[in-house]
């Protein structure tokens, strides 16, 4: 790795620590953020000399509060700015100051940070691109290439969203435990919308960027709060789902569905990750929607092949995610599960009260589809199929269902003389 | 002359490596350890899951009180091993420059292997 290249990768790493810390300095979001961005601008001119300091973290919020408050007094009395060596070269002894003033605070102050971006009034896309913007430091070009609108477009967005957090007032007093509670819940359940984002994404460079971004996001909330078994069940799902990302997709960009999946190509590396968290996780014995989610991802990624699965664990823990989390998105993936171990009949059957519910999702009719599909009921088979090609999100998603239909016309079609 | 050889680094770095990134230092890694192997100094080698998949068992309290995370707290963590076979701490000291060209940052601390047990469990799935 080129050793530009090597403190970009630092740079990044240290961003939502340093940022939010520098945020409880200035209690100003735009501050922080110059200040910060003024810390990494000296950081690739002097660490490319000194090579990188023992702690960039530490390094990088001295000298972005520095910067800054220099910055004031700059345009307060016109002063002289002191020699870059003055300002840049830190001893060991600030670094453990900055140490002595930050490490208790990191934990609040990252999710702090994170929570700005979970403003109730944002819509969920908002948030997002707000999360990558300022805590992952995401260009507004590469999110907005990840979310397939124009970089003015996304640009608009951000300013928006920036302004309606800025009058939001989160304060900055450390928070109870239960606010901290709070803040968490929110802040997980927007990590998993970014993921689920990503997932979801039609391109490949977005789902790499956008799943990347809410797992490094997991493993950084999961430093910070180390016993908590709902996050740790949060970062094992994302894991072993992202596990499968190479395998989603074939080489023309078309759906693979799980069972037809080649396993081969699963990362192991994020499957064991993923697993061992898991494993932590249970060990609290204090279920929740994550963790089952997880334990749910992890019956798949164990089964070595399509038929090892275990599908009557699988509609076990859909029905204890039914009753924690009821909705009909879970009932329809319940169904799936259901139809493996009691037939197509009765999964249908558990499906059909949810039409009214789930008339504009996409999954519902492909789901709905192959069910019929599978009870020789080809006509309502197709008729569901092409709602469900009405309702695609992604090219991907309709290609596919076009695929099934096709076949279906094939096999219907009279025998060639 | 058995010497660990420890690697530690920030791993919200390391584990911010793009797939790329990590496969280039990989293969630059991997033409000292061809080299290692080929001269019979290579032993067991191995990169840990990060410590957010860590548990601590402490042998302070009885019995034993279990805690989510790694050990200690620390910039720099312990993110896998080397065990080399070298005449002396220098030829591990040079071992470990060619490890430090390949992937740069951090710190590898030599340690002098006092016990080994070489048996291992074939075939182990990792």
């Amino acid at each position: 790795m080129s050793e530009r290249a090597w403190i970009d990768v630092a740079l990044t790493a240290a961003r939502p620590q340093a940022l939010s810390a520098l945020l409880r300095y200035f209690r100003d979001l735009d501050t922080a953020e110059e200040a910060f961005q003024e810390a990494c601008l000296r950081a690739l001119k002097t660490w490319p000399q000194t090579g990188p300091p023992r702690d960039p973290k530490a390094w990088l919020i001295l000298v972005g509060r520095n910067a800054a408050l220099d910055g004031v007094r700059r345009r307060g009395r016109q002063a002289p700015l002191p020699p870059e060596e003055t300002l840049s070269d830190l001893e060991d002894a600030e670094t453990a100051l900055a140490e002595r003033l930050d490490g208790a605070h990191y934990r609040d102050d990252v999710l702090r940070l994170l929570f700005m971006c979970c403003h109730p009034d944002l819509p969920d896309t908002q948030q997002i691109a707000l999360a990558l913007r300022i805590v992952s430091g995401l260009s507004v070009k590469q999110i907005a290439r990840a979310f397939l609108v124009s970089e003015a477009a996304m640009e608009q967005r951000i300013t928006r969203a920036k302004a309606r957090i800025a009058q939001a007032q989160v304060p900055f007093e450390t928070p109870s435990a239960a606010e901290r509670g709070e803040r968490l819940a929110a802040v997980t359940a927007m990590t998993y919308l970014l993921f689920t984002a990503g997932y979801g994404a039609g391109e490949r460079s977005a789902r790499a960027e956008l799943c990347g971004e809410a797992i490094r996001l997991a493993r950084l909330l999961l430093r910070l709060f180390q016993t908590e078994p709902e996050i740790m069940g949060l970062a094992a799902l994302m894991l072993l789902q992202h596990a499968r990302s190479a395998a989603r997709f074939d080489a023309v960009g078309e759906i693979v569905l799980l069972e037809d999946q080649d396993r081969g190509l699963w990362d192991d590396k994020l499957i064991a990750e993923g697993l061992a968290l898991l494993d932590k996780a249970m060990r609290h014995q204090a279920p929740g929607p994550y963790q089952i989610q997880a334990a749910i991802a992890a019956l798949h990624a164990r089964a070595a092949r399509p038929d090892d699965t275990d599908w009557a664990e699988i509609e076990a823990l859909y029905a204890a995610l039914e009753r924690t989390t009821p909705s009909p998105v879970v009932t329809l993936n319940r169904a799936v599960a259901v139809d493996k171990v009691k037939g197509a009949a009765v999964a249908l059957e558990m499906i059909e009260p949810l039409a009214p519910r789930l008339s504009a999702y996409f999954h519902f009719f492909g789901v709905k589809g192959a069910l019929l599909l599978r009870l020789g009921r080809q006509a309502e088979a197709r008729e569901a199929f092409d709602q469900a090609i009405a309702l695609a999100a992604t090219p991907a998603e309709a290609a596919h269902i076009r695929l099934r239909l096709d076949r279906l016309r094939r096999e219907s079609a009279p025998e060639p003389a | 002359m058995l010497y660990a050889i420890l690697c530690y680094n920030d791993e919200d770095i390391v584990w911010s490596w793009s797939q790329e990134e990590d496969q280039a230092v990989m293969a630059k890694l991997g033409v000292v350890h061809e080299r290692l192997i080929k001269a019979g100094k290579m032993g067991p080698s191995l990169r840990l899951l990060p410590t957010t998949s860590a548990t601590t068992l402490r042998k302070s309290a009885d019995p034993p009180l279990v805690i989510d995370g790694p050990f200690a707290e620390t910039k720099e963590q312990l993110l896998g091993f080397y065990v080399i076979e070298v005449a002396d701490l220098d030829e591990a000291l040079e071992v470990a420059r060619e490890l430090a060209g390949a992937n740069p940052g951090g710190a590898y601390e030599i340690r002098p292997v006092a016990l080994y047990n070489p048996e291992r469990r074939d075939g182990a799935a990792v």
